[in-house]
């Protein structure tokens, strides 16, 4: 079913197409942009319709990676859903799991050691760097310039491996129990870390050299696809979306959650302009804004346990909770019921990527082909999060 | 005329050229311009590149002909088969066209034709048939954009590459490329002929929008919407498998050679090293040695200008089809335009 504004939009194509089909007896093309196709890394498929080289109408069609993670969450038990929900945004896992946790402590009225928390957010804000500074290389790649993904995935890997020697797991540490963390940090690992932030710093400059000053990226993003303020808030935008147009809000300043964010002094970057050079750009000061909210909680780790006091069988008391945090592609949420059983009654995830891209029907009308590729690039969705 | 190929059939030795052509110039320079380019590519982009196929990835090129070859051709069923399969061999085609009348050297040269770059430019525009067929044949939505993109972008850019070379051939007054290679070499600046003349400094805006030109011909980024790999799929060649595809694919790297090869020919002086270092004033007098010499500094040349290409290619993002219509119409013609007129005028004065 198409909402009633994408219904509207769509009998105004219709009515566009016929009237060119009088004028100058073309028709337009429907253009099936995906499943399989290289712009939407993974199988998001956008069906355009086309007038020459310019939209008429567009939508989003999506669900074709549902793996039904919600439904599964019900037959598992708490400490088994972190595997799944690190599945959701496979670039930055980690902060997949730390909202779900955080709805269960609350739940069970527990809360994690103040150094369990500092790691948890050490963590957290390294898989934002690794999964924002894949989307500034795959920047480079959208928009026809391959050396900017090379050097991604370069410097990636140094947070990767990172998140390995703390976790053991590359793309899905699994790391974050109810009442704290597995394992303490390894030896070493806090000055490696320094070293690596240093590098990521060095990296964003890089790319701000090779991308965003250079003009022909400039005459690309700048102007196109702009989200006006209001229209943000009404399509449920979050993260830098929604910054880029000017919205001032952030959840790991705004909210009072036991994480450690507000323990660094850091900025929450917003841009008037709301296009797509905005987008890009607040992503890139945001990667900058994270090496320096590691560096500082590096700096304070107390000593201490990293676990709390937790039954070894976890049963969750009756009750409902919601926690969203934010993740690197916006706001992400779990919503979990509880009747008191070993796993999840219900759980509901509100990932940021779904409502991110709902906005693309109304966003792509009247662009052209190449822009199209550019807007769903700046939007930064990543499948994984769209159909859960 | 050499005396070996006096005894020969017009026909005879036009197929000899032609092969000499293929065998002596494009194989060795596709291959060594593909190789290099995959390292140069490699290391801007922090990576080692082909390393398996020979000493240090030497046999990438043959390793991947091997690949392709191996592939099925497949031919979508709706497409015009005919012509589909025609398409590659067009782009090929226009490549082989364009080679035969570089000069290589004071004797090594397939033909030696009085209106050689007027004759460079004209087939080197016959490939954007073979890209619109390709484009129209394949079926495809993502083909037909692609095609119809490289055919407005082709013949855009065809201009400002006429009025470039023009300031150079009014400066040397001949449209042979064996003329403008010797009037750069015996040519002198200002009385000083240790360098003798490279067109590059009297012709340095001419060089330039030269560049730009044959940049967007070869549909290099920044000016690659025509294949767009994150838009298009794959342009034109989205339908292609098989060795058609190695074909174009070749038939890209070939043709950059090529029209480095060109480049060098107008603005850097081809083959020829300033004559004033060995006393000769003409070129009867240019020894023999030359015709060995020649080629290798004409490579040489030629991979410079490849790689300020390539260099371009891989550190730019791609501009928008209306962006790069502008920038040719309202950019780069009227300064060519402009350029004309200068060199005109100073031709005229001095």
């Amino acid at each position: 079913m198409l909402g009633d504004r994408q219904q509207l939009s769509y009998i105004a194509a219709q009515a566009a197409d016929a009237r060119l089909n009088l004028e100058l007896e073309t028709e337009g093309m429907t253009l099936n942009i995906g499943p399989q196709h290289p712009a939407t890394h993974g199988t998001l498929r956008i069906i355009a319709r086309l007038d020459g080289e310019q939209v008429v109408w567009a939508e989003p069609a999506c669900g074709y990676m549902h793996r039904g993670y919600e439904k599964l969450a019900e037959v598992r038990t708490f400490p088994q859903v972190t595997t799944l929900v690190n599945r959701i945004d496979w670039l930055g896992s980690f902060a997949n799991e730390v909202p779900f946790i955080l709805a269960a402590e609350k739940l069970m009225g527990v809360e994690a050691p103040t150094r369990a928390q500092y790691i948890r957010t050490i963590l957290f804000e390294l898989s934002r760097i690794a999964n924002v500074s894949l989307f500034l290389g795959d920047l480079g790649v959208q928009l026809g310039a391959i050396t900017p993904v090379f050097l991604a995935f370069r410097d990636r890997e140094y947070v990767l491996n990172l998140i390995e020697s703390a976790t053991g797991g590359r793309f899905h540490p699994n790391f974050d129990r109810i009442g704290g963390l597995k394992d303490d940090l390894p030896a070493g690992w806090i000055d490696e870390t320094r070293a690596v932030m240093k590098k990521l710093r060095n990296f964003c400059d890089q790319i701000e050299d090779l991308l965003f000053g250079n003009e022909i990226f400039q005459s690309r993003t700048r102007g196109i696809g702009v989200i006006p303020r209001d229209v943000a808030l009404q399509y449920g935008l979050s993260g830098a979306n929604l910054r880029a147009s000017g919205v001032d809000w952030d959840l790991r300043r705004d909210q009072s959650l036991p994480m450690m964010w507000n323990k660094a002094d850091w900025k929450v970057w917003t841009h008037p302009d709301g296009d797509s050079f905005a987008r890009c750009w607040i992503r890139l000061q945001e990667t900058r804004e994270s090496t320096k909210i590691v560096d500082q909680l590096l700096g304070s780790i107390p000593a201490g346990p990293v676990m709390a006091k937790v039954p070894k069988i976890i049963k969750v008391p009756e009750g409902e909770a919601w926690v969203s945090t934010e993740n690197p592609l916006g706001e992400m949420g779990y919503y979990v019921v509880s009747r008191g059983d070993l796993g999840p009654f219900r759980v509901k995830i509100r990932s940021a990527s779904f409502n991110n891209i709902s906005i693309t029907p109304w966003l792509l009308r009247g662009v052209y082909v190449p822009d199209i590729v550019t807007i769903l690039a700046s939007l930064y969705f990543i499948l994984g999060d769209i159909d859960r | 005329m050499s005396p070996l190929l006096a005894e020969i059939p017009y026909w005879g030795e036009s197929l000899l050229r032609v092969l000499g052509g293929l065998v002596a110039v494009l194989l060795p320079a596709g291959t060594i311009v593909y190789v290099f380019l995959f390292k140069m590519m490699s290391f801007m982009q922090s990576r080692l590149g082909p390393m398996e196929a020979g000493p240090y990835g030497s046999m990438q090129l043959f390793a991947e002909v091997g690949k392709w070859l191996q592939k099925e051709d497949i031919v979508p069923e709706r497409a015009d088969a005919r012509i589909f399969k025609m398409a590659p061999i067009i782009v090929l085609l226009s490549t082989f066209l364009l080679v035969v009348v570089v000069p290589f050297g004071p004797d090594a040269l397939f033909t030696d034709l009085e209106t050689g770059i007027f004759y460079a430019l004209a087939v080197s525009s016959v490939s954007v048939l073979g890209i619109l067929i390709a484009g129209w044949s394949s079926a495809n939505k993502y083909s037909l954009l692609g095609g119809l993109r490289a055919a407005g972008q082709l013949i855009a850019y065809e201009l400002p590459m006429v009025l470039a070379v023009m300031g150079v051939v009014i400066q040397a007054g001949t449209m042979n490329l064996q003329k403008i290679v010797v009037a750069q070499n015996s040519g002198s600046m200002f009385g000083i002929d240790a360098v003798g003349h490279p067109y590059l400094i009297s012709q340095f805006v001419g060089f330039v929008i030269f560049m730009i030109a044959i940049q967007a011909e070869l549909t290099q980024a920044p000016f690659d919407m025509p294949i767009a790999e994150s838009e298009l799929v794959s342009g034109y060649m989205t339908e292609y498998s098989g060795f058609r595809f190695l074909i174009f694919f070749i038939g890209e790297f070939a043709t950059a050679g090529v029209f480095a090869m060109i480049a060098s020919v107008l603005f850097l002086g081809g083959w020829g090293v300033p004559f004033s270092w060995f006393g000769w004033t003409s070129i009867d007098e240019v020894d023999n040695w030359m015709n060995f010499a020649g080629p290798l500094i004409m490579f040489t040349k030629m991979m410079l200008i490849v790689f300020i290409i390539m260099w371009i290619r891989f550190s730019y993002p791609r501009l928008r089809e209306d962006q790069l219509q502008r920038f040719a119409w309202k950019g780069l013609i009227p300064v060519a335009l402009a350029n004309i007129m200068v060199t005109s005028i100073l031709k005229v004065v001095f």
